[in-house]
């Protein structure tokens, strides 16, 4: 009865996602932390299926962590958004899609803005024109990089060399999705499946043999909260936060968290570590952490993609425990290694979550 | 109505975001900050509507207006399409122009703040950048953040990183004319401007509590003091 309901809310909220010829831009923090996921998403695209996706060096960031943090005023914010719009339009291009949730949020409400007010649109036209000399087009479609990993979650799941099962017992894996509060909190009908059921993580995780749990904190915000994390003094909110999300979720023992945007990821890993420095607790099996993983990264396992090509060494929370329930070969040996094979020093190992 | 909210009423977000607040609660109840921090998105919302200058200027001076996680959350939830989040981002804007972002603890972040991602914007291209993530500032990015730090080119050619490198691809080096137009963004649309008044009145502010500003600007990021959070 749930389910239907689910259901019927996802069809109301399906967004026209095109199929080929993608101006893309990248998300700062996913360059950061999780850079293997963006050469994984043009790997499966470009590479996998063949799919027109542009990149310029010339984009930059959208600004959007410092506008979130008033760094740089609105004004300041759309003039940048406009500025990657001009890119699009110069290189011919007219679908636009970007890596980072916050930047899609951002490009959301702009355009919104833009539509109720075209008197802001004419001075962000003429402030573009002033500091760089540039014209644009607004895109005909704005999508998030997962969007389009949701759009071919058929074709991944045909060229598939694993599914999401536990290989023992043949059970379905249970996947907490965390869809990153600024996709569709905003504007519910700008992603797929809008804000309460958001359907972008479960249509894929779904698709590929995943069985999605539901938890009370499952919309609670990841604990980021720009300049909650950002100044050192407010920290203690952002792991507060993650912190009720992990108490929430441990009695359904997920064996895998799969993540929307690219600061989520890197805060439910690195908060379980500091949760389990500071007090002992660990939320995974025997010692070990939950693994959260990058939907490119989750995509990546699927089609059997080395682990340590996807940039699962750069996790904290060690995940051997999921690619031995799905049965997923790899050489640990191999883990920190740099070009060529070229050996690293090993990291160190953290005293209360076991790391493999 | 006052000359505040005067200001306040010409912000698109007050414009787009503001219509009646019935004291319902839904926001406060599903608001993060508001379960860490003494924070309540629906008081923010009642003074502002309230069209008090003298309660707007207290509000703007006062650390709550720095306690939002900017998530929007609320902004779902408000059953009269209120966002207190975007409410918030508008006081913060004004409590900068106006210089009161000074007088609260959680207001003088804006210093290092700024300096931070202002900074990797006009000299990288980026809002985070791991040449400026350090790891004495970020021991919760744990000892693979330790790793990754100290082994970072090795780590990012691993990974197809193109690293401070000509062309596309991940962390590349973004050419020099396009950090230009990025600065003339600044000039043209009020964000240099930005930069230059917190500068100033931290430096007033940094004078008048007997600090320099080095000192002052770490402080800033490193001291949480007492009474804001829920005990
Ligand atoms: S949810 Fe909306 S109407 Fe209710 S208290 Fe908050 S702002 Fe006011
Ligand atoms: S945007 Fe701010 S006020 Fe709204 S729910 Fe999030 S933290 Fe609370």
């Amino acid at each position: 009865m749930i389910y239907k309901g689910k259901q019927k809310i996802w069809s109301d909220y399906q967004k026209e996602i095109p199929d080929d010829h993608w101006f893309y831009v990248r998300s700062c923090i996913r360059q950061n932390f999780f850079p293997a996921s963006e050469v994984t998403f043009l790997r499966i695209l470009r590479d996998e299926l063949g799919k027109d996706i542009y990149e310029t060096p010339h984009h930059t960031t959208c600004g959007g962590i410092a506008y979130h943090q008033e760094c740089i005023p609105q004004e300041t914010q759309m003039t940048i958004i406009a500025r990657q719009f001009a890119l699009m339009t110069e290189a011919g291009y007219e679908n636009y899609a970007c890596s980072c949730i916050t930047s899609f949020g951002l490009y959301c409400e702009t355009l919104e803005t833009w539509h109720e007010m075209p008197e802001v649109l004419d001075r962000i036209r003429e402030n573009l024109w002033k500091a760089c000399r540039r014209e644009f087009n607004i895109p005909k479609y704005l999508a998030h990089s997962s969007d389009l990993v949701y759009k071919f979650r058929d074709e991944i799941a045909d060229r598939a060399k694993y599914k999401l099962v536990n290989k023992d017992t043949g059970e379905p894996l249970k996947v907490v999705e965390h869809i990153g509060c600024h996709y569709a909190k905003m504007f519910p009908s700008k992603g797929v499946g809008g804000a309460e059921y958001p359907y972008v993580l479960v249509g894929m995780a779904e698709r590929w043999g995943g069985n999605v749990i539901d938890y009370p904190e499952r919309r609670h915000c990841c604990g980021y909260g720009f300049r909650q994390y950002h100044v050192k003094a407010n920290r203690g909110y952002s792991i507060s936060n993650t912190h009720k999300k992990f108490e929430s979720m441990e009695p359904y023992h997920p064996d895998f968290i799969v993540t929307n945007c690219p600061g989520c990821p890197y805060f439910l890993d690195r908060w379980q570590y500091v949760i389990a420095e500071q007090t002992g607790k660990t939320y995974g099996g025997n010692g070990y952490g939950i693994p959260v993983l990058t939907y490119e990264e989750m995509a990546g396992l699927v089609l059997g993609y080395d682990p340590w090509d996807l940039g699962m060494q750069t996790h904290q929370i060690a995940v051997e425990p999921l690619l031995d329930k799905i049965g997923v070969k790899y050489d640990e040996s191999k883990k920190y290694e740099g070009t060529g094979g070229k050996p690293l020093p090993e990291p160190e190992f953290p005293m209360n979550i076991r790391c493999c | 109505m006052g000359k505040l909210y005067e200001r306040l009423a010409k912000d698109i977000r007050i414009k787009e975001w503001l219509k009646a607040c019935m004291n319902c609660g839904v926001c406060v109840s599903v608001c993060p900050a508001a379960e860490f921090y003494k924070y309540s998105p629906k008081t923010i919302v009642n003074i502002v509507q309230s069209q008090d200058d003298e309660a707007i200027e207290a509000l703007l001076k006062s650390e709550t207006i720095w306690y939002c996680g900017e998530c929007m959350s609320c902004m779902t939830r408000c059953p009269r399409k209120n966002a207190p989040g975007q409410i918030v981002m508008a006081l913060r804007s004004l409590s900068i122009d106006m210089g009161y972002f000074a007088e609260s603890e959680k207001g003088r972040q804006q210093l290092p703040l700024q300096r931070a991602l202002c900074g990797n914007i006009l000299n990288y291209g980026y809002c985070v950048y791991p040449r400026t993530f350090k790891y004495e500032d970020h021991p919760e990015s744990g000892t693979i953040g330790k790793w990754i730090g100290e082994n970072l080119e090795e780590v990012h050619k691993r990974l197809g990183s193109n690293l401070e490198q000509d062309g596309p691809g991940v962390l590349r080096k973004i050419p020099k004319e396009s950090l230009d137009e990025l600065k003339a963004i600044f000039d043209v649309t009020g964000a240099t401007e930005r930069m230059n008044t917190v500068e100033e009145v931290s430096r007033r502010k940094a004078e008048e509590m007997g600090l320099d500003m080095e000192e002052y600007c770490k402080r800033a990021f490193n001291y949480a003091g007492k009474g804001h959070t829920i005990e």
